[in-house]
């Protein structure tokens, strides 16, 4: 049995992710430390708190940001 | 009588912004260099207490390429974020609510680039999106243009810092137009940083000799050919070239004066 997927908009890419899954899980499947990334979901930033508690849902679109070298 | 030491008599107050208190009058950036690590050794030798980020997406495909707070340890310097390659102001007030979201401070290097063949800033942008970001609680440190016209509504705006260009961000052409400057610093009392520009020693030494409050620079240092030289010979540079305002130069003359005395010549 195939798990059930969904498809998301993730840094302007289309990527399927597992269904059910929330913020927290996704940047742990991401390989992502939660302190040093923020998350934009649907155009809102994600308060570090709501990690946990933010389901991703079909249609999606999310940012994950960093701090890059930069003048 | 009072006698002082040499350290004391030349001794510098601080670089306040928005309270905060800095030592040293070179802000780096940390773009471009060719490693992480001779990053953060050109960091070490220009002394700065200070350095600029950019917000920009996690690679997803090459996870191996860490965030640089990976490298800088934000409790021993200030982490500046900045909204370079923003060309609107919704979308530097974007990128500096993420930045703010990374929980570090409340800081931001506000640019909004105008024009991309010259990376001059549009200035009715940077104005706009200083006025919302002042608004939210923002620390505003704005680029601009020499003008000081815009600087003084930067300043009006609530910006803790204006910071003019010397010349066109990654130019190095060097202070362009040192009039300008020193008019903007007379004229405004948050601290001005003049930030891009810079080519080498020489120019940091006549930008700081301007009477400006510090230099924000990166290109000169990270494309150096060894830029911990010259991060070394940029931190030298800035303290000279303030120590030498603070002097106060001699005037400038037409005709040559003696520096020995005219009189007790042999006959």
């Amino acid at each position: 049995m195939t798990q059930a997927t969904i498809e998301i908009t993730l840094n302007g890419e289309t990527r399927q992710v597992a269904a059910g899954r929330t913020v927290a899980g996704l940047l742990a499947d991401l390989g992502l430390h939660p302190r040093l990334v923020v998350v934009e979901h649907n155009r809102e930033i994600l308060d570090r708190a709501r990690y946990e508690s933010t389901e991703v849902r079909a249609g999606d679109t999310l940012e994950l940001v960093h701090f890059v070298g930069g003048g | 009588m009072t006698t002082t030491t040499i350290d004391e008599a030349v001794k510098d107050t601080p670089l306040v912004i928005a309270g905060r208190e800095f030592r040293s009058r070179l802000v780096v950036g940390t773009g471009k260099y060719r490693s992480n690590e001779e990053m953060v050794r050109a960091i070490e030798a220009s002394g700065a207490e200070m350095v600029t980020v950019a917000v920009r997406r996690v690679d997803l495909d090459r996870t191996k390429e860490e965030g640089i707070l990976y490298h800088l340890d934000p409790e021993k310097i200030f982490i500046l974020p900045n909204t370079a390659g923003c060309y609107t102001a919704e979308e530097a007030v974007r990128y500096a609510r993420l930045a703010r979201a990374a929980g570090l401070n409340d800081w931001i290097k506000l640019e909004v680039i105008g024009d991309q063949r010259t990376l001059l800033p549009d200035v009715a942008a940077t104005l706009e999106a200083a006025r919302i970001l002042v608004g939210e609680g923002f620390k505003v440190l704005a680029y601009t243009n020499d003008d000081v016209v815009t600087a003084l509504r930067l300043e009006d705006a609530g910006c803790a810092a204006v910071m003019p260009l010397a010349s066109p961000i990654g130019s190095g052409l060097g202070l362009v137009n040192p009039y300008y400057i020193r008019e903007i610093k007379s004229r405004l009392s948050v601290p001005v940083i003049v930030d891009a520009g810079v080519g080498t020693a020489s120019d940091a030494c006549l930008t700081m000799e301007q009477g400006v409050d510090a230099i924000l620079m990166n290109t000169a240092i990270a494309e150096a050919k060894d830029p911990v030289r010259m991060a070394r010979a940029m931190k030298l540079a800035v303290q000279a070239g303030r120590l030498a305002y603070l002097a106060g130069r001699m005037p400038r003359r037409e005709v040559a004066v003696p520096s020995s005395p005219t009189t007790g010549m042999l006959d």
